[in-house]
């Protein structure tokens, strides 16, 4: 598929997902949003592109492949378990950092992000993997 | 407490692991050490349960009905030691036997996911978790079991999808109505609601659901049909896993549902119960006496036995309880055992078809011995642990007057022993039909039967010190029939 | 609202039900899409609609809240429905490409 539109706006949709899916993974403790939804957003400027060029010439362009993202997030997912071992609580529970600036007031740090983060690559290594395994003929 | 954890935790680092390793010999060498390493984990848990007779793990420090609860009885951690046991045994089978076209190393992330969707059902103490877990090994059993993408291995895949899939949805609904009618998904707190519960025939709605979806898991009578058309087209090693795990956790989450809360109608759940088991035995049984094939007649075998379970759970004396989780444990290992004799003879004989082969006694006595160990344990011969299992079965039925699903479990046992030895007889004793190609070029070596072997001295030890696992297993049959203990433990542990 | 969801349920229901008993596999698929909407919408409303109501009021009253554990159990189904409904497409394309049918009459192979 070759469109001259869709080539041209998926340049500058590109950097509108990829912040609206960062905004989507932070705000997400406590409205909506999270980083399944943020995933879902970032997949999305990865798949624009590739139906506006070609999906074979993307996938050869992503420096982070499908399947590394996805050991990626998982890596995350499980180092936010650690800090909970680590202070003898039951697994999971959440730590945050806590402090006064206004970046921590308005941004919450803890193992739930990182947490929010791991899924966060997960689903966008899931989706691409799906759109280009379903894509992409061999 | 949070060594409950670790049953979900190991694995999935293990899958991390498998994602990133390239090199397909490491893979096949880390699978051997994760899986040894995730057998010394739970034998921690089972001494801890041993000791304080339950663990409970709230996850994230939320209190109880509202968290997810792990919990490990002895059910539970029985189930989670023998997994461990039959995992570790398929990872050193599979280091011969899973090969380029199947996979390789995509084979051992499926694995060991496949391996925490398994320990996740056999610890969680929360109802939608339970879903989760079963999505979980659902989906890595697709995968597995179409790995090699061979023509048969995509048809088996749809049809083994096809109904799996109907299962959880239906899964799904009963818990919707469940939660509708009262507002809680954790199994201690719905159990301790249902129990004062007037109005029994609501609840056996979702109870239907529930038991229909568990029911296609576990292969019974109606809905069996997915088994024996999907099993014996994947890998050997694949199949033997499944044989061995898959079918006893819809097993499994029987045993829970159906003494942990859905106990108000209990006449009626326990007569379709002992329908169903009676049916189950009798058309497996049947069916694998009338198969030529190894891997058909061991999956019909699968059906039969499945049936005995359910027959101890249906007749619900504590007896018949303890038999049915000593019938699981000892049906998981021998039949895990079958199936990875029968893939050892393929690889001999290149053909599972009982028919093209013989000889195999003068040509491998050592293979011989291996295979008459777990096959007469399935037709339940004396010194092995097929016959104690069946033996409590049968005297829990007679002691509770169930003649005519008890006689039925008799004659299934003897259809059982008629297909056994119809193995023995055709791919040990007879002469091989072919003479000019006797002499194949592979011999099995270590490697390839010490799983059977460990198999095997598992079989061999259930039957010996029976009166010790009669004891765990009694116990583990008292707690599933006074659910107040579970309840109490589960719901006080926010103190 | 409540009424009418429902029966939007069972027609849903309906809907697959009619559909995973063709003999295409492709309408089967379709099927088990609609099966898997049906049941999610079954387990949303399990708890009962509240309208304009939020999940979360930070020091808000119970009485305002809406039930926040069906909304999230839904989520995670669709997930999961997500992740099947894309394996089952790819198997069943694999399958085509193998096999060349797409009817379920042909599945005869291994029963044999």
């Amino acid at each position: 598929m070759n469109s001259t539109i869709l080539q041209i706006s998926s340049r500058y949709l590109n950097i509108i997902l990829l912040i609206a899916s960062v905004f989507a993974l932070i705000r997400g403790h406590n409205q909506p949003g999270g980083g399944f939804i943020g995933g879902l957003l970032a997949s999305l400027s990865v798949i624009f592109n590739s139906l506006a060029y070609s999906p074979e010439e993307i996938l050869k362009k992503l420096r982070i492949k499908p399947i590394q993202h996805i050991a990626l997030g998982l890596i995350l997912v499980l180092l936010s378990i650690i800090p909970s071992l680590l202070a003898h609580k039951p697994v999971m529970h959440g730590i945050w950092i806590k402090g006064s600036s206004a970046f921590l007031q308005s941004v919450k740090i803890g193992t739930p992000l990182l947490f929010d983060i791991g899924v966060f690559f997960t689903v966008i290594g899931v989706t691409l993997l799906f759109f280009f395994s379903l894509l992409i003929k061999k | 407490m949070n060594i409950i954890a670790f049953p979900i935790f190991f694995p999935f680092l293990l899958v991390i692991v498998m994602i990133m390793v390239r090199s397909v010999k490491l893979a096949k060498c880390l699978a051997i050490a994760g899986s040894a390493i995730n057998i010394i984990g739970i034998l921690l848990i089972f001494q801890q349960v041993s000791k304080n007779d339950i663990l409970v793990l709230n996850m994230g420090g939320w209190p109880a009905p509202y968290a997810i609860t792990l919990v490990a009885d002895y059910l539970s951690s029985l189930m989670l030691l023998v997994t461990a046991i039959i995992v570790f045994s398929i990872s050193v089978y599979a280091y011969n036997f899973i090969q380029e076209d199947d996979g390789n190393s995509k084979f051992y992330v499926f694995f060991f996911s496949l391996l925490m969707g398994v320990n996740g059902a056999f610890i969680t103490g929360d109802v939608f978790n339970l879903y989760v877990w079963f999505e979980v090994m659902l989906l890595s059993s697709f995968v597995l079991i179409t790995l090699g993408k061979r023509k048969e291995q995509l048809e088996g895949g749809i049809k083994y999808m096809a109904l799996n899939l109907i299962a959880s949805l239906l899964f799904l609904a009963g818990l919707g109505l469940l939660y509708g009618k009262t507002g809680t998904l954790n199994m201690a707190h719905l159990a301790q609601i249902l129990k004062d519960d007037q109005q029994a025939i609501l609840i056996n709605t979702s109870a239907m659901l529930f038991f229909i979806a568990f029911g296609i898991k576990a292969a019974v009578f109606p809905v069996f049909f997915w088994l024996p058309s999907s099993y014996h087209t994947a890998n050997i090693t694949i199949t033997s896993l499944f044989a061995g795990l898959l079918t006893k956790v819809g097993v499994y989450a029987l045993i829970r549902f159906f003494t942990l809360f859905f106990i108000q109608d209990s006449d009626f759940w326990h007569t379709l119960l002992l329908i169903i088991a009676g049916f189950t035995m009798i058309i497996g049984g049947m069916a694998a006496s009338a198969h030529y094939e190894t891997r058909r007649i061991l999956s019909y075998h699968i059906i039969s036995q499945i049936g005995y379970m359910i027959m101890g759970l249906g007749i619900f004396t504590p007896l018949a309880i303890a038999g049915a989780i000593y019938f699981t444990v000892h049906n998981m290992i021998a039949k895990t055992n079958t199936f990875l004799i029968a893939g050892v003879i393929n690889k001999m004989k290149g053909t599972y078809y009982l028919k093209n082969i013989g000889g195999l006694f003068k040509e491998s006595p050592m293979l011989a011995i291996l295979f008459i160990i777990p096959a007469f344990a399935l037709a339940g011969i004396p010194p092995l642990s097929g016959f104690f299992a069946k033996f409590m079965l049968i005297k829990a039925g007679f002691e509770d007057e169930h003649y005519f699903v008890t006689s039925v479990a008799i004659f299934t046992g003897i259809l059982t022993l008629y297909s056994v030895i119809k193995i023995w007889n055709e791919a040990f004793l007879k002469k091989h039909p072919d003479e000019t190609k006797v002499h194949d070029k592979f011999k099995p070596g270590f490697i390839d039967i010490l799983p059977s072997i460990i198999l095997g001295l598992g079989s061999i030890g259930l039957g010996v010190f029976a009166k010790y696992f009669f004891e765990i297993t009694s116990a583990a049959a008292e707690q599933l029939l006074n659910p107040d203990f579970y309840i109490n433990n589960i719901l006080n542990t926010v103190k | 609202m409540e009424i009418l969801l429902a029966i939007l349920t069972g027609l849903l229901f309906a809907v697959g039900v009619y559909l995973i008993l063709r003999r295409s596999i492709i309408k089967f698929i379709i099927g088990i899409i609609f099966l898997s909407n049906a049941t999610n919408l079954l387990v949303f409303l399990s708890a009962g609609l509240v309208s304009g109501k939020p999940v979360f009021v930070p020091g808000g009253e119970i009485a305002m809240q809406a039930d926040p554990l069906p909304q999230a159990l839904v989520l995670t189904a669709i997930v999961i429905g997500f992740g099947i409904v894309v394996f089952t497409i790819a198997l069943k394309y694999k399958f085509f490409k193998t096999t060349g049918t797409d009817d379920l009459d042909q599945l005869q192979q291994t029963d044999k």
